[in-house]
């Protein structure tokens, strides 16, 4: 018996894979029938579904990208401190002294490159008329998973807390300022007076529960860290699994009748 | 990245080698799968032979120092011609040749031709140190990228749907259908994706090593940097800040971009055309979401990433930042225009306070702005749903019909207040200051 059959008859390798390797129609079945990652696919598809051709894999390609983001992201957490006073310095040490030093790296282009591979996988699915019914409900999940990539993007730029993510987030959250009725400088805010006070000032306004304070400071880092490193994910992960289940529901990749 | 030509010709050098060399050896393997193929791709290899000759001589100059570039009068000339609406309608213009003439420029030895020229373009740019230093900022390589993969996909996918109209047009099924049969997950897609997994990694890991992720100096609320730009995914809003108030760029333009997009399947929602590459069956669909996409969505992003300098001013491609220029346009409102130049009376003045009275008076100041407004979201909805899109109303009913209708005139004010910005400098259509209402 060869060292491969020995591992592969042994109670510990048994244990874990319950049945022989995928080299027959059987086993190919089973493998992915009992293996929990690898369920998420169908036994059998179209071949037209695996064309690279047809879907560009740019959405297995997301998937595949914020699962490394979601993994550098944890090791760069043990190493950052989302404070005003060591937020920066945090960065500094992650490019000169930590060992892998090209964690912050990977992670901040894998983030630019989910961006791109989520548009071009939203390109795709409109090209290929895959949004009409029965997958209507499909698309719009894939609208909010867009929206969220964009603000995990965004909330993690000002973590690194220099010049570039200040300023970038003070630039965005301005336009907070300016959301009708909600924004102290928007339209509509005169209207919401209570005996000629202001309900909506810069105190209680949209942008100050985004930032937690009037202006891009420790409390908007707070925030958005939280936001970063928990809520949205959280969020993210629970929309992907609704997508990938609909994809499956939906009838599988959508194809000609 | 340093201006001192010297100093910048070395640092440049490697990446300049780097890009020449990935073009040569994409034109070898274009040649080499020409040779293969035999015939008419026979002769064709001959020229990606020659590009990657041409390529080559030119990594080698290029790590000499002495890199090809373009020369000053082109660079100029191109400068000179790039503005804010030139690069609007140019690139309209240009995907309006692409559209019309996809059959010719879907054929593969067209889509390459295409590739070499953005490939050259690129590179030779590349030796202008100015050009260099915007286009290889860490945070502005993936859009790089991005020009390079849409380009590719673009074409990708027009091929297809090309393909599939023409089948269509000879009463055969497209060309998905010859895929029906079914194969095994295992081995068939798991490996694929497992091969994409390792190939993407690989990919993460060789950007990681040669561009370093930035980082400028410590935070400081006091020092305002000039420009400020929001990241670069958002900078197509920033962008719209040029035409519009923050309270429609940056909110309500925005909203209405995830409801249309979120609309899009409710609005188009006849089965047919699902699942293959088509554009045929569904030309006034396709054409207002790749206008929507490439040009309120991507274009602006590149505007304001690579055009926009200090107080926003736009920049040519290979020109100095230079932070005193200023924009250059004394902008008025409607309400300035209609009562002065056009009635010749002075813009009436609403009183200070006085509750009611002043609220009339603002809206008779304004009252020409209202009627556009009033014409324009209801009065050519109304024409349109009785004339020119009166099959659509039939088709899809009241409600579904005004949603289309209405995000479409909000996707076209942005060209509209474009093209009035540029012929009478028209800032506002209403403007209300006092309750902080612009459009
Ligand atoms: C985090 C972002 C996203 C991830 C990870 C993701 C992942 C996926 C995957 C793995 C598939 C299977 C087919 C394929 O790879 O093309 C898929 C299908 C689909 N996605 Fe997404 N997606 C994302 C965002 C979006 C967006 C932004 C949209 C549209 C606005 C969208 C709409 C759809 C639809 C309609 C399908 C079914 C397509 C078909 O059956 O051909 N998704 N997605």
């Amino acid at each position: 018996m060869s060292f491969g059959d020995k591992v592969r008859q042994s109670q510990l390798w048994k244990s874990i894979f319950r049945h022989p390797a995928p080299v027959d129609r059987r086993n190919r079945v089973l493998v992915i029938l009992s293996n929990l990652i690898l369920h998420l696919h169908p036994v059998a598809i179209q071949k037209h579904a695996v064309r690279l051709h047809y879907t560009w894999c740019m959405g297995g390609i997301s998937a595949f990208l914020f699962l490394v983001e979601t993994i550098t992201g944890v090791l760069l957490m043990f190493y950052y401190r989302p404070t005003v006073q060591w937020a920066y310095n945090d960065m500094l040490a992650l490019r000169d002294v930590v060992s892998l030093g090209v964690l912050r790296e990977i992670h901040r282009w894998g983030a630019h490159a989910m961006v791109i591979t989520v548009w071009l996988h939203m390109l795709r699915v409109f090209l290929t008329g895959s949004y009409k019914p029965p997958r209507e409900f499909n698309w719009v999940i894939g609208v909010v998973l867009l929206v969220l990539t964009l603000l995990l993007s965004f909330t993690g730029y000002l973590l690194p807390w220099d010049q570039l993510s200040i300023w970038a987030v003070t630039v965005g959250s301005n336009m907070a300022k300016a959301a009708p009725m909600l924004g102290h400088e928007g339209p509509g805010q005169q209207l919401l007076t209570i005996d000629g006070v202001d309900l909506i000032t810069s105190g209680s306004d949209v942008r100050y529960a985004l930032l937690g304070a009037r202006s891009v400071g420790e409390e908007a880092l707070n925030r958005f860290y939280v936001l970063h490193c928990i809520a949205l994910p959280l969020l993210a992960t629970f929309l992907m699994a609704v997508h990938f289940w609909r994809v499956r529901k939906d009838g599988g990749i959508s194809g000609p009748l | 990245m340093l201006v001192d030509s010297s100093e910048f010709l070395e640092e440049i050098a490697a990446t300049l080698v780097g890009l020449h060399l990935v073009a040569a050896a994409m034109n070898g393997i274009a040649a080499w799968r020409g040779l293969r193929a035999g015939g008419g791709a026979r002769l064709r290899a001959g020229a990606w032979l020659a590009f990657a000759a041409l390529f080559t001589l030119f990594a080698i100059w290029a790590g000499q120092h002495t890199p090809p570039g373009l020369p000053d009068t082109i660079k100029t000339a191109i400068d000179a011609a790039l503005g804010p609406v030139t690069l609007f309608f140019g690139s309209l213009a240009a995907l309006t040749v692409l559209y019309l003439g996809r059959e010719f420029f879907v054929r593969p030895w067209v889509g390459w031709c295409l590739g070499n020229a953005a490939m050259l373009f690129f590179n030779l740019s590349l030796a202008d140190p100015h050009f260099a230093q915007t286009v290889l900022k860490p945070d502005n390589v993936p859009i790089v990228a991005m020009i390079f993969l849409l380009g590719y996909f673009l074409w990708l996918g027009t091929a297809q749907a090309v393909e599939n109209d023409r089948r269509l047009r000879q009463g055969q099924g497209p060309r998905e259908k010859d895929f029906a049969e079914k194969t095994l997950v295992w081995p068939d897609l798991v490996y694929i994706e497992l091969i994409c997994m390792v190939a993407l990694s690989a990919v993460l890991i060789v950007w990681a090593l040669v561009v370093r992720a930035p980082l400028e100096q410590p935070a400081n609320p006091s020092l305002t940097p000039n420009p400020s730009k929001a990241p670069w995914y958002f900078v197509g809003l920033q962008e719209m800040l040029v035409f519009f108030d923050p309270a429609m760029a940056g909110v309500v333009l925005p909203t209405l971009i995830i409801l249309g997009l979120a609309l899009i399947p409710f609005l188009d929602f006849k089965t047919e055309g699902s699942g293959y590459y088509s554009i045929a069956g569904r030309r006034f669909g396709y054409l207002v979401f790749m206008f929507g996409f490439l040009q309120l969505w991507i274009l602006l992003i590149l505007v304001g990433t690579f055009f926009r300098g200090p107080n926003w001013s736009f920049f040519g491609l290979y020109e100095p930042r230079d932070p005193h220029r200023m924009p250059l346009f004394q902008n008025v409102n409607l309400a300035e225009l209609f009562w002065t130049s056009l009635l010749g009376r002075a813009v009436p003045r609403p009183m200070a306070d006085g509750g009611l009275a002043r609220f009339t008076a603002i809206l008779w100041r304004e009252i020409a702005g209202i009627a556009v407004l009033l014409v324009y979201f209801l009065g050519i909805p109304l024409v349109l749903g009785r004339t020119l899109m009166r099959r659509y109303l039939a088709n899809m009913g009241k409600a579904r019909f005004t949603a289309m209708v209405l995000l479409l005139m909000m996707m076209l004010a942005l060209p509209i207040k474009m093209i009035l910005r540029w012929t009478c400098h028209l800032s506002y259509v209403v403007n209300m200051p006092e309750y902080s209402i612009y459009f």
